[in-house]
């Protein structure tokens, strides 16, 4: 538990008005400077007219016509923009919540002090969640209910919930969910059994979590190579159908026939994620104390039965935790679909793919922010779970 | 999208992953004396499994670096796996795919927009998610346990649930397309997470020492800047690393704010708008994959451990 500070207690003086004033004045000028930064941020020619002014302070005012006319390149406008945006977040942060801090201290008693500093350090962080979390969330709720009149409407979940593409939709996104988070668990959980058991272990095991640093849709193009398909005939480029066609069969062009499509995807995100839960797996696998499996293989348990009844049911609760991650992981697919499906075509469609189309496409945002908030009815068991474990822990204990 | 994996039930001691536990030594020496089974033959069969599985994870990325330097005609008449025929003939590797997208397809650009929206993204919800973590770990304040628990709710909110309001708010705020709109909303996203994985560690410092510092007349800002701070640096190296590789290979974010006109598109954009325009042209695909590949990869390598701890330490995010 936080402990009372007595000695911020003992050592402040008390604050005076003169202090008070210049310690706000600092504050005051400070979230100004920032305002102001932020607004010459959002300006892409800010940069040059900074080059420019600097250049023509220090005499250089043939330069400066020239880039006032001519404007940076590109290129260095940018890396300009983002060095000054780490300098405002950085250093500009910095100096708020020092002198937020200091402005406390100078005018505030000692018991308002501390009841007002957690809010300050908890601000900013807080409140940039609730602007970019909570109330659109709010918002969206709100929009999923509402017609383009602003009538209320249950309509977009009656859609949702019953037209046939949107059932097509649900349904790969079960398929996704099954076959993907099954997947992703079994081999993760089994490789990392057996790869406890080999010398060179941490090297195997990069060669699983490498693809876990590749994005989306740099992933989509790798297995769109895999899946490539050339028709009969034509020498087949893709590995997947070169192994077909070398075994004698026909080349089967993957990712246009559905459901395989939807499986090859699947795979793509079985490859991702395997890694995270080999990690997790390897590690709570190596926590399982020797003695119990000395004492089992004294009894003369196989490795196998040693896995099933012993190192399975210790690690149970990790296998749970990983499934949960991978499941809501899944359940957001987009990238994948978006890229490789073409956008969900061939009946790659899910729900994710479907929400970007009505919002984007055609513009429809009730409908889309009812797919929203589908996806997040689904989440809502694993936030309970998530906020319950942290109650259980106690926060600050 | 993230997750939160409690750290209480058999979460491992990190250092375990370092070292080899100690079990694996028993394990070994029961192979060699175990009477009743052929250790030889057991052990082979795991590494053949093993070797397999690497084998086949591989593949995929193989096939596409290795493609990525061969000819266009080459890719689109022959199979990857046909220079292992002939590895060291250097005709058959170039260089020019490589120059195509960088130059013609816009991926210099585009390489330019991921490092500048990156960076700052990295950086700028460090010291927020900080100072609002050491609060909730060591101050004690009413509202307190509700706000940290709409944090850990927020931790796997799809980000879909969001995207319209925040549109219409960019929209009026000229936000839409603009760095700055994308740097704060990675921001927003990102500070759930970021508070959540530094709250665990500086939840578990040692109490002694945070009560020894409150004794000595520091107060919380000073407690936290020159104490909390410089011990939680590894916690802050991995939610870096996190962050960074999850919005350098973010595509959803990046399309919906920054959208994807080639003078803002980031790598992931850009490579997507390719396989849009040119699906079939795999010399320009592979290459440009790479690309868009390289600095994950590098950050991953070099920072590997970084990375295994901060998901251990209870998170994953991606």
């Amino acid at each position: 538990m936080p402990v009372e500070t007595r000695a911020e207690a003992t050592q402040r003086t008390a604050p005076t008005p003169g202090r008070s004033v210049a310690a706000i004045a600092v504050l005051l000028a400070i979230v100004a400077v920032l305002w102001w930064s932020v607004g010459f941020l959002a300006d892409p020619t800010a940069v040059d007219r900074v080059v420019a002014g600097i250049l023509s302070l220090i005499g250089a005012d043939g330069a400066a016509t020239v880039i006032e006319q001519r404007g940076l390149t590109p290129v260095s406008q940018k890396l300009g923009s983002a060095v000054v945006a780490l300098v405002v977040g950085v250093v500009g942060v910095w100096a708020l919540f020092i002198a937020a801090n200091r402005a406390i201290d100078a005018t505030f008693g000692l018991r308002t002090r501390e009841k007002i500093r957690p809010w300050l350090f908890v601000g900013p962080g807080i409140g940039l969640i609730f602007l970019y979390l909570l109330l659109p969330m709010v918002g969206t709720i709100y929009e999923s209910f509402t017609d383009s009149d602003g009538a209320f409407t249950l309509s977009h979940y009656q859609f949702a919930l019953t037209d046939p593409s949107m059932l097509l939709a649900f349904r790969n996104n079960v398929l996704w969910l099954v076959f993907g988070t099954t997947g992703s668990v079994l081999i993760g959980v089994g490789f990392a059994a057996l790869v406890d058991r080999v010398k060179r272990e941490s090297l195997a095991k990069s060669f699983i979590f490498l693809p876990l640093s590749i994005s989306f849709v740099g992933a989509s193009v790798i297995w769109r190579f895999v899946y490539a398909w050339q028709p009969e005939g034509q020498p087949q480029t893709g590995l997947v159908n070169a192994i077909i066609t070398g075994l004698g069969f026909e080349p089967v062009p993957i990712l246009s026939l559905s459901p395989l499509n939807t499986f090859a995807l699947i795979v793509v995100m079985i490859w991702l994620q395997t890694g995270f839960a080999m990690v997790i797996f390897s590690a709570a696998i190596k926590s399982v104390p020797s003695e119990v499996i000395e004492a089992a293989r004294l009894d003369g348990a196989g490795e196998f039965v040693i896995f099933l009844r012993i190192i399975l049911p210790m690690i149970r609760g990790t296998v749970l935790t990983v499934a949960t991650a991978i499941f809501i992981a899944i359940l957001k697919v987009f990238d994948i679909v978006w890229v490789m499906g073409r956008g969900g075509n061939f009946d790659t469609e899910v729900v994710a793919t479907r929400m970007f189309k009505e919002m984007f496409q055609f513009q429809n945002f009730g409908r889309a922010s009812a797919l929203a908030v589908l996806l997040l009815l689904v989440v809502v068991p694993a936030m309970v779970v998530n906020i319950r474990n942290m109650n259980r822990q106690g926060v600050g204990a | 999208m993230s997750v939160t994996a409690p750290r209480t039930v058999e979460a491992p001691p990190q250092t375990q992953l370092a070292t080899r536990a100690p079990r694996r030594i028993a394990w070994r020496r029961r192979g060699d004396d175990g009477p009743t089974r052929v250790p030889g033959q057991r052990s082979l069969l795991v590494r053949a499994l093993v070797a397999v599985i690497v084998v086949v994870w591989s593949l995929p990325t193989m096939g596409l670096l290795i493609s990525s330097f061969r000819p266009a005609a080459e890719i689109s008449t022959t199979g990857w796996w046909t220079v292992f025929a002939h590895p060291f003939e250097v005709t058959q590797w170039t260089l020019e795919n490589y120059a195509g997208v960088l130059a013609e397809q816009g991926m210099f650009d585009a390489f330019v927009n991921s490092v500048v929206i990156a960076i700052p993204a990295t950086v700028i919800p460090i010291s927020l998610a900080a100072f609002a973590a050491y609060a909730f770990a060591w101050i004690d304040f009413p509202g307190r346990k509700p706000l940290f628990a709409l944090v850990v709710g927020l931790l796997v909110v799809p980000l879909q649930m969001t995207f319209i309001p925040l549109l219409e708010l960019y929209v009026r705020w000229d936000l839409t397309g603009t760095y700055l709109g994308t740097w704060l909303a990675h921001t927003g996203f990102g500070l759930p997470m970021a508070v959540f994985l530094l709250y665990n560690y500086i939840a578990d410092l040692p109490k002694e020492i945070l009560e020894s510092a409150y004794v000595d007349g520091a107060s919380h800002f000073a407690a936290f800047t020159r104490l909390v701070l410089p011990l939680a640096a590894p916690v802050l190296a991995a939610f870096a690393i996190f962050q960074f590789l999850w919005v350098w290979n973010d595509f959803l974010v990046a399309f919906v704010f920054l959208g994807t006109s080639s003078d803002v598109a980031v790598l992931t954009a850009q490579l997507q708008q390719l396989v849009g325009t040119r699906g079939e042209s795999w010399h320009l695909l592979t290459a440009g994959a790479f690309v868009s590949m390289v600095v994950p990869l590098v950050v991953f390598l070099a920072m590997q451990r970084h990375f295994v701890r901060g998901l251990l330490t209870g998170g994953v995010k991606g």
